[in-house]
């Protein structure tokens, strides 16, 4: 099964609550890891995944697929289940997140998950690398042979190095390269706003030079609409900046920084489903 | 006929000339091209030659991601902010992952010279080495420099490559330069000098002024130190009776302290000794002046020598 699929608004729905239940039982399984963040760019990544992206599963080395990277790789857990989900390896996997010898390690390791493009999680690198990437596609020929895709955390826009990046993509005119924002407005110790306030967003990544769309990061509809545009730009990189809910799905973990970096107990992981039915 | 070129500008030729048969090269600066001579490279292949600023963070990134994209990137600034200022993105998106980047830094140690203490790394070799995958090369003179670049080039995995300011003289080598195997230029038996980089030429020098007392010396090229050639520094150890490390780095973690490693593993303790800076950081002069302060020339190597050697009896 090869990918792009015709966005089939049903199907994608039912995707995203299967994903976040793989993601609530895989982090109660495991006993730590990051929830809060890892449910809040289920939507993003099903998009990307089902519909967006040209890939093929049975074949992840295939050189004209599409690259994915997760820059905030402590959403490990919705990667894995997308992974998985679209046939990179087999289901029964996922229950093995975070133990020895298991092919998903905390945070993403290229060298033992199959579909994972670039180890991540020391904030702020992936975009650097998808950099790398997308020029790399345009090398051989003027036209890119395929596009590149980052999603980068709100707070982890933070770090210097994500717009010494965002620079150097506007220079290099690197249309083919597409960032994509979680903007669920909480980091660990707390909001966005009061940690280290990144407003005006849309206006700063505008001023170094890119293509800005703004999307409900819930709203498939909405999240392939702005794909769909970015994929039109040919001059400057495209960031989607997404408007999410930490946690998103689960009622009671919405909204709290202090989901961010625990696991559900087993109590929890069954109410969770529940709400996840 | 001997020449005298530095290490950067042998490997910026080279460079450039491997781009001719190699079409995934791909060369990467941060806005220091002229200082690092990857600007021959850009001249001739300005399409794969990208300068990200002044960006050492984002510059590793770049490599890494043409890297897992099948190129070769080269990445190049001064050591410092090579390895320093980018130390975990050397670790996190190249050691770990593994992947095929080649940093190639250059104004190394202390021989940058007048900029002082700020430009002067002498950490690099040790932070670059204590890192699993990566290999480290440190070239003694241009024509090495430029051998070395294209085997680099051909290593699959992560390589840091640790290149000079200074113009350098260069050093006369009838055995072969292969990556990993140290070079025996003086076959002496009274005691050994390990050196690399600009160590190695001040080593032969020392090694010269010794032989007229009547001192044979072994001079090893070590210009591979990770992985380290431990069977030439144990051979060196048992027929010798003395080691002697010299090299333009800290002597906390550099060529000084691998070789200390192997010897204290193997037993059989031989009087050692470790030239290098010793725990303090530079300051500006002239590379000989500092070579000089900082007790890293021929001079200090010799008398090193001579106390090992009284060390023996």
């Amino acid at each position: 099964m090869a990918f792009p699929k015709k966005p089939d608004p049903a199907f994608l729905a039912k995707q995203a609550v299967v994903i976040r239940k793989d993601i609530v039982e895989m982090l109660g399984t495991a006993g730590s890891g990051h929830t809060g963040g890892s449910l809040s760019c289920v939507d993003l990544l099903v998009c990307l995944y089902f519909s967006e992206m040209n890939h093929d599963p049975q074949n992840p080395a295939w050189p004209q697929r599409d690259r994915f990277i997760l820059s905030k790789g402590h959403a490990a857990p919705a990667l894995y289940s997308v992974l998985a989900r679209t046939g990179y390896f087999p289901l029964d996997k996922l229950c093995t997140l975070r133990q020895l010898d298991s092919i998903l390690q905390g945070h993403p390791d290229m060298n033992k998950t199959p579909g994972v493009e670039m180890s991540t999680g020391s904030l702020g690198q992936g975009l650097s690398v998808a950099c790398g990437m997308a020029v790399a596609a345009g090398l051989q020929s003027k036209k890119a042979a395929y596009r590149v895709y980052a999603l980068l955390g709100d707070g982890e826009l933070n770090e210097g190095q994500v717009w010494e990046a965002v620079m150097s993509a506007a220079h290099y005119g690197l249309s083919n390269l597409c960032a994509l924002v979680d903007h669920n407005g909480l980091q660990i110790d707390g909001a966005t706003c009061q940690i280290m306030n990144l407003d005006p967003l849309p206006d700063k990544w505008r001023a170094f030079g890119w293509h800005v769309l703004e999307a409900n990061g819930h709203d498939h509809a909405a999240i392939l609409a702005a794909l769909a545009k970015a994929r039109l730009e040919k001059e400057r990189p495209t960031v989607i900046l997404a408007k999410t809910v930490k946690g998103q799905g689960v009622s009671f973990m919405q909204n709290q920084a202090g989901w961010h970096g625990i696991a559900p107990s087993l109590e929890q992981v069954c109410s969770a489903l529940e709400e996840l039915k | 006929m001997s020449g005298k070129i530095a290490t950067r500008e042998a490997y910026g030729k080279m460079l450039a000339e491997l781009g001719e048969t190699c079409p995934d090269l791909v060369v990467l600066d941060a806005d220091l091209s002229c200082s690092t001579k990857t600007n021959i490279f850009a001249k001739k292949f300005p399409e794969r030659f990208f300068n990200v600023g002044v960006a050492e963070q984002n510059l590793i990134g770049w490599a890494a991601g043409l890297a897992v994209s099948g190129k070769v990137p080269f990445a190049s600034t001064f050591a410092v902010f090579a390895t320093a200022r980018a130390f975990d993105q050397v670790r996190n998106s190249v050691a770990f992952p593994n992947v095929n980047v080649k940093i190639a830094a250059s104004h190394a140690g202390l021989s940058v010279g007048a900029d002082g203490a700020s430009h002067q790394s002498i950490e690099d070799i040790a932070l670059m080495r204590i890192m699993p995958n990566f290999t480290v090369v440190v070239p003694a003179d241009g024509p090495q420099a430029a051998l070395a670049t294209r085997l680099v080039y051909e290593h699959r995995g992560p390589v840091y490559l640790r290149l000079g300011r200074p113009a350098v003289e260069d050093i006369p080598a009838s055995v072969p330069f292969v990556l990993g195997q140290a070079q025996i230029l003086r076959r002496g038996t009274d005691a050994t000098v390990i050196a690399c980089g600009t160590m190695v030429r001040e080593s032969l020098l020392a090694a010269d002024d010794l032989g007229r007392e009547g001192v044979s010396v072994r001079v090893i090229n070590m210009h591979t130190i990770k992985p380290l050639d431990q069977a030439a520094v144990l051979e060196a150890a048992r027929q010798t009776g003395a080691v002697i490390t010299a090299e333009e780095h800290t002597i906390i973690g550099g060529l000084g302290s691998a070789v200390a490693e192997v010897l204290a593993e193997a037993g059989g303790a031989v009087p050692f000794r470790r030239l290098g800076v010793s725990d303090q950081f530079g300051e500006s002069g002239e590379p000989e002046e500092l070579f000089e302060r900082y007790g890293i020339n021929a001079r200090h190597i010799a008398a090193a020598v001579r106390a090992a050697l009284a060390g023996k009896r």
